[in-house]
Formats: C-alpha cells, structure tokens, sequence
C-alpha cells in the first residue's frame, strides 16, 4: 500500500516536470527584463558583475531573507544539539581524542593550504562587484576553510560567543545600511548612499562592498558554528 | 564539444546521486552525495553560472557532506547498512 502511494508520488511529480520540460524551447533573444539589467546595472549601481548587483540591490530584500532563514537554521541547530554537548562535552571530547589523529599528509597540507583558502575566500567577498563572487560565496569558502581547520586538528575549539557577537553585528549593520537607504536614497537597501566611484575599481559602486563583506562575514560565521556544533 | 561536455557531466551527476540513494555502506553513500554536487558545481561553470558554482561546490560538497560525516560518527552509524 505504502509502495504504491510511493509509485503515484512519483508519476504525478514526472508528469509535473515532463510538463515543464517538454514545452521549453531555448529562447534566442533576451527578454526585455534581462536586457534592462545587463544594460542598467553597470551604468546604475556601477557594478561590472550583473548578478552581484541584482543580489545585493535589486534583488537585496530576497538577500535579507535568505541571510534571515540561514540565521534561523543557526539557531535552531544550536538548540536541538547544544544540551548534549554540554552533558556528554568531557565523553565525546574523550572519544574524539582518542579516535585516531588525522596523517601527517592533512595536517601539514591543512597548514599550506589554509591561509590560501581564507585569503581567497575575502577576495571572493571583497570582489564581488568586479568578478564571479560575493558575499554569500565568500562566507560559504571561508566556513570550508574553518572546516578545513577541525579537520586538521581535532583540538580545534571555535569561540561561539565571539562568533555570535560577530554574526549578530553584522546582521544588524546590514540592516541599519537598509534604512539608511531609506533616508538618504531611494529606497530600503539601495546602494547610493555611498558615491559609486571610479568603474571597476575595489571601492566603487557604492555600498555594494560593504554589504558584501557583512554578508560575507555573517554567513562564514553562521556556517562555522553550524558545522561545530554537529562536531561535538 | 560543449554540449558533449555538458551531457557527460549531467550523466555523471545522475549515476552518482543513484549511488548515493542504492549503495548500502552509508560512507560510500555520503561521499557519492558529494560527488553529486561536485558534478552539478562542474556543469554551472560551463553553463557559464560561476557564482552559483561556487556556492555548490563549498557547501554542496563541501559542508553538507562533512555534516554528514559528523553525524554519522555521533550516531554510531558509520559503514553498516
């Protein structure tokens, strides 16, 4: 019984996406929509980089919620799993000293290679306007590096409460530059309250690097913890 | 060539996410999961989405699957079917 209603799930969602992909036909032009950016952004917002602009302007209130929902999975990981980390900390430290320490090889290639991953991870964030990149990815970039780190050593300890300081000033940073984009610009997280500066320079289109590195911040923090708090 | 290439890696993102659902050893599992990612990050960039890909790959198949690892050393459920 439970198997068929499984099969029936499973033909009504490929009956939903032959749908979907059935009637699709690659468009040859660009629908006017992402001819208006491709054109506007580096004119408007001073951004070589069209999706970063999107991301942190146009599009900078999905930003906040996405940045909003990944706080919540924070927090929410840090309820469910924090209670037993402090009742078993001495065991599961115990046993995770005990198992075996990671070779040689990982530990001194975590030692090459890490400050190379934290160093490509802020150009990443600070870079966003100008090339691939940028908050959300550079957070994401140096999270693997702090995963990198526990890995390595398995005495790592992270500073929860400094993280937290950390990742609560950013989000509150990133929402007070919102409002400041009410009062001095068009509107909640617009970029020009900051002048746009010289094309495709570090510090130009306006306040696009600032919230690209607030976001940067907070999402490698928010991911570091996570990832600790499942460690141990 | 591209498209050649495209197909190759959209094939390798199915047989390891088939992998990762048939493969009784739950490591095995875990890491074609990865894989999986790792292919899908491979395909944004050739479909010329880097910034996607590069959020695929440092958490796809970066944090997702050492979560995962982590969770299976806590649950004591490593490598039993």
């Amino acid at each position: 019984m439970k198997r068929l209603f499984a099969i029936i799930a499973v033909l009504m969602f490929g009956a939903i996406f032959f749908g979907l992909v059935g009637g699709y036909s690659e468009r040859q032009t660009r629908s006017p929509l992402a001819e208006y950016y491709l054109s506007q952004v580096p004119r408007e917002l001073g951004a070589p980089n069209v999706v970063t602009g999107i991301l942190i302007t146009y599009r900078g209130f999905d930003t906040l919620g996405e940045v909003a929902v990944l706080f919540m999975v924070a927090a929410s990981v840090g309820v469910l799993l924090a209670n037993k980390s402090g009742d078993n900390a001495q065991v599961t430290n115990a046993a995770s000293i005990d198992e075996s320490e990671p070779s040689e090889l990982v530990r001194t290639g975590a030692e090459v290679i890490l400050p190379l991953i934290f160093l490509f991870g802020a150009y990443v964030i600070m870079n966003g306007h100008l090339s691939a990149g940028g908050g959300f990815q550079g957070g994401a970039v140096v999270a693997s590096g702090v995963m990198l780190l526990m890995l390595a050593s398995s005495a790592t300890q992270l500073n929860h409460g400094f993280l937290s300081v950390t990742e609560s000033l950013a989000g509150v940073l990133y929402v007070s530059i919102g409002i400041l984009g009410i009062v001095f610009a068009d509107g909640f997280l617009d970029s020009h309250i900051l002048p746009l500066g010289t094309f495709g320079t570090l510090l130009s289109a306006g306040a696009i690097p600032l919230i690209s590195a607030l976001l940067g911040i907070k999402v490698g923090a928010e991911l570091s913890v996570v990832i600790d708090r499942f460690r141990h | 060539m591209l498209e050649l290439l495209v197909i190759l890696v959209c094939a390798g993102i199915l047989v390891s996410g088939v992998l990762a659902v048939c493969l009784g050893n739950l490591l095995a599992a875990m890491i074609s999961a990865g894989l999986a990612s790792l292919f899908a990050a491979v395909s944004y960039v050739l479909l010329a989405a880097p910034d996607v890909a590069m959020a695929e790959a440092a958490i796809g198949s970066g944090l997702a699957t050492l979560i995962f690892l982590y969770t299976m050393r806590r649950t004591g459920s490593g490598g039993e079917p």
